[in-house]
């Protein structure tokens, strides 16, 4: 089991999401610089928080023209497992590889915080060993996590079941008053129609041990696992 | 040749930093503001190019990269 972690110039929760996936997990695990071409073998790729290359322009706008993206972006069109997290959720939808965009929090503040996230499918390679409408508590930490797409698309994805992770109470009921951040539907993660690219904006690595304030969010890296001992994961 | 590009949200898309700015500018004293929309400018230089090219080239410039289009409209301006 390997877990390729992809680090942007501006990057900075790459070794959290390493150390979660290497020393938590117990699987091997490698940062890949964004001037890379392979992913070094990776069974899931993760593109970790951060702000590369300083969020200039808009947040991952040029990340997805980092070398490494066109790997990332056949390894996703062969059915790979690729979870973007924060920074990296941005970069998928700059790239392409999830539909919609992000725009500032509705109460223009950056939000630093461990929220309650409701687990909305389990059928995603980051998901499977989630009880169905789990509430985990994980860390949120942006300034840009207001999920918006057209009114069309959102449906679409509420049609396809891809939204994956919403924002609660902590009983797993959403309300406006624990939407963090003003996104539509109370949208945490997404996932793309094949399912296999999953981006949320909560920290699931920033949550993998109990000395962190939560160890919820260990389930996230335990599903990969999972899915591929379940013969799950494409990517060869 | 130069063309300016101006970059906007779309009226459909909320926009927190354009409300805060005209809350301030209500408090500054300035009771007539009802809202505000904030966005981005460009300036683009371009070797020799003539006009209907330049408008071109910018513009495909705007939808790949200067703006979103899922969030944001623009504006190109192609100047002598």
């Amino acid at each position: 089991m390997k877990f390729s972690v992809v680090v942007f110039p501006g990057s900075n929760s790459d070794y959290d999401a390493f150390y979660a996936a290497s020393k938590v997990i117990g699987a091997d695990a490698e940062l890949v610089w964004h001037k890379d071409t392979d992913l070094k073998g990776a069974d899931v790729v993760i593109l970790p928080g951060g702000f590369a290359h300083g969020d200039y322009l808009r947040t991952g706008a040029i990340a997805r023209f980092s070398p490494i993206m066109g790997a990332v972006k056949a390894f996703a069109e062969r059915g790979g497992a690729v979870l973007g997290i924060c920074n990296g959720f941005q970069v998928l939808l700059e790239a392409g590889l999830l539909p919609g965009a992000m725009v500032r929090n509705d109460r223009i503040k950056f939000v630093s915080r461990i929220v309650p996230v409701r687990v909305e499918q389990t059928d995603t390679p980051f998901t499977g060993a989630c009880a169905s409408k789990q509430v985990l508590h994980l860390p949120i930490a942006h300034g840009e996590g207001n999920y918006y797409a057209p009114p069309d698309v959102l449906e679409q994805l509420e049609a396809h079941r891809q939204v994956i992770f919403r924002y609660t109470d902590p009983s797993g009921q959403v309300s406006a008053d624990h939407n963090p951040n003003g996104s539509l539907n109370s949208i945490a993660g997404i996932c793309n129609r094949q399912r296999n690219v999953v981006g949320l904006m909560p920290h699931p690595e920033r949550a993998s041990e109990a000395a962190l304030g939560s160890a919820d969010g260990r389930v996230v890296l335990d599903s990969a696992v999972r899915a591929l001992g379940e013969g799950m994961l494409r990517h060869a | 040749m130069k063309a300016r590009v101006y970059v906007t949200l779309k009226p459909s898309v909320f926009d927190p930093q354009g409300r805060v700015v005209a809350d301030a500018l209500v408090t500054l004293g300035y009771q007539d503001v009802t809202d505000v929309r904030q966005g981005k400018f460009f300036e683009v230089e371009l070797a020799d190019a003539d006009p209907a090219t330049a408008k071109a080239r910018v513009t495909e410039m705007a939808d790949k990269l200067l703006a979103n289009p899922v969030i944001e409209s623009y504006r190109v301006e192609v100047l002598q």
